[in-house]
């Protein structure tokens, strides 16, 4: 493929989707560690309130009273789910099946009392995203990477998306040693002066907002599967933290790429006609690479179980 | 000191307060409605060893959580060599529970051990080969500077143990707080862990022990505080671990206990 076809149709939504999938795999590595994996699940589920909220505040359908209604929506969720937690003492799955069961119900309902013929909430937008529609038409080949005219027609969702990256790697980075260790041993992480809370708080939150800079571009589908998928099969590749986010990294990289082009010419290949979704080729992707570590990683094998004693 | 003292509400006839590497006053714990501590105060005396006994439920590892910040009590306070608990956590050092973690956890042991360096380290500081060597000494005090490049998970019991006292080594502590250390532990590994914390009271370090083997209290410590919920006894091993004290801890549980702990100790 030229340049001239694959900058402006290609470039940017192959670009989103490695931000959107390497921006939910950074923390998800630590959510998978703590169990909370599913916070993934339930803020793309939380969104739907917000969205609603937003547009009940604001009348209009715009962008950026809807992700902030979606953020908010989120954050509270996560408050929600961390105090249920601590307050009622059960495991964190059954307080986020709570909480986002309950908020999308509610977003639901809200929908059903606003008039929605002038509200375009569709569910298949929420699942796969429109990465395809993504495109950058004022680009005419490579040369348009440096052209500023151009530059100024690139979609939105690929700035939000690349700063909503760049913060998460900025947090990740800042916050290294602390999340390491309160993930490990949080009692421990307290005697040394760690705020293990806030920490936890601000990792969830951290990933509410790279689940709706996600969402926005590449839909749900995408955001639960790279919570989950490249961390877990990228710690059944090595022992060492460290290691693990580059591997989780690498196989968000990998999952986005091979997704979306496997979605747009996988079907001709195949002798079919169209394309076929590339979230959900992508999220499919991930999948596949988590049962090829679960069947050949090397440390697959969890030797930890053994040592009861 | 007085003056000390006085800036923390404590009352200034409380001498005790400033000179005790751990002071503990009124201490009132609750998970939920029945409290797990109540209004406990403790003195631990410096540079000896003290074992908190107690049954099972008694509130002992909580006592040791609320006097680290892990747990919020409801009431009371704590006070570490003269000063609040928030100045003082460089001087301090804890080995929890073993199986309060994930020894699943992609991590390795001479990283367990760095992490006792974290306070000095802080949030971007580099580990230098000093660091290195610091974190291997530890290792090689507790007998596992062969293990330094294993993954956690594949340790035993008392080796994954034997990692955690190597981590609270690394902090270089003053005062030293280690919940059950010979829980499910080989005698190998209660024999290394004995001879590091005597070794520690020989230079000075004050250590606290939650500790369970009624049998071994008179060899291993020279104080005991014994509770159940509320404070029972206080006070050197020989004043203080005496029968009738263990009955009003243990009440009628101490019956099976005391001939489990018994036999055991004939071997």
């Amino acid at each position: 493929m030229s340049g001239e076809e694959f900058v402006p149709l290609s470039l940017t939504p192959l670009l989103i989707g490695v931000f959107a999938a390497i921006a939910c795999a950074l923390p998800g590595n630590f959510l998978v560690l703590r169990k909370q994996a599913l916070i993934g699940d339930a803020i793309s589920h939380v969104v739907l309130p917000g969205i609603v909220v937003a547009f009940l505040l604001t009348g209009a359908i715009s962008t950026w009273p809807m992700m902030l209604g979606a953020a908010g929506a989120a954050v509270v969720a996560v408050i929600l789910i961390e105090a249920i937690r601590r307050l009622g003492q059960i495991e964190p799955g059954a307080a986020m099946g709570v909480v986002f069961t309950t908020m999308f119900a509610a977003g639901v309902l809200l929908l059903e009392q606003t008039d929605t013929s002038t509200v375009h909430l569709d569910v298949e937008h929420a699942l796969y995203g429109n990465l395809e529609s993504l495109i950058w038409l004022d680009a005419t080949g490579w040369s348009s990477v440096l052209d500023i005219e151009a530059l100024v027609g690139l979609p939105p969702e690929l700035p939000r998306i690349a700063l909503t990256l760049v913060g998460v790697i900025l947090f990740t980075w800042l916050f290294w040693r602390p999340l390491k260790i309160s993930t490990f041993d949080e009692g421990f992480a307290r005697t040394i002066g760690i705020r293990t809370g806030v920490l936890g708080m601000a990792l969830v939150i951290t990933a509410a907002i790279a689940a709706v800079a996600a969402f926005d571009a590449v839909g749900s589908i995408i955001v639960i599967a790279m919570f989950i998928c490249p961390p877990a099969a990228a710690r059944m590749m090595t022992n060492r933290l460290e290691t693990q986010i580059a591997w989780s990294v690498v196989f968000a990289i990998i999952s986005a790429v091979s997704g979306y082009v496997l979605a747009g010419y996988g079907p001709l290949w195949l002798g079919g006609a169209d394309a076929v979704s590339a979230a959900g080729m992508i999220a499919t992707m991930s999948g596949l690479i988590l049962a090829l570590a679960a069947l050949f990683g090397p440390c697959r094998v969890r030797v930890g179980v053994q040592n009861s004693a | 000191m007085l003056e000390l003292a006085a800036v923390q509400g404590v009352s200034i006839e409380d001498q005790s307060v400033a000179g005790s590497p751990l002071a503990i006053r009124g201490l009132t714990v609750s998970y939920g409605q029945k409290p797990a501590v109540f209004s406990v105060d403790m003195t631990v005396q410096p540079g000896a060893m003290t074992a908190i006994i107690g049954p099972n439920g008694a509130g002992k590892s909580t006592l040791l959580k609320a006097a680290l910040g892990i747990v919020s009590p409801l009431s009371g306070q704590v006070t570490v060599f003269g000063k609040p608990l928030g100045e003082q956590r460089a001087r301090i050092a804890y080995v929890p529970q073993r199986a309060s973690v994930d020894w699943d956890f992609p991590t390795r042991v001479i990283d367990v051990v760095l992490m006792g360096l974290s306070r000095q380290l802080g949030l971007l500081g580099r580990v230098r080969a000093r660091h290195k060597a610091g974190a291997m000494d530890c290792l090689h005090r507790v007998g596992m500077r062969d293990f330094a490049d294993r993954q956690i998970g594949q340790l035993s019991g008392g080796q994954q143990q034997r990692v955690f006292l190597a981590r609270a080594l690394a902090q270089d502590a003053d005062l030293y707080l280690l919940d059950e250390p010979f829980a499910g532990v080989d005698a190998a590994t209660e024999k290394a862990i004995i001879a590091v914390l005597k070794s520690l009271r020989e230079s000075g370090k004050t250590v606290v022990v939650v500790h369970h083997d009624l049998a071994t209290v008179t060899d291993y410590f020279d104080h005991v505080f014994l509770i159940n919920t509320r404070k029972v006894a206080e006070g050197p091993v020989a004043e203080a671990f005496t029968a009738e004290t263990l009955q009003s801890a243990y009440g009628g549980r101490l019956a099976t206990a005391q001939i489990d702990q018994i036999s055991r100790a004939l071997g």
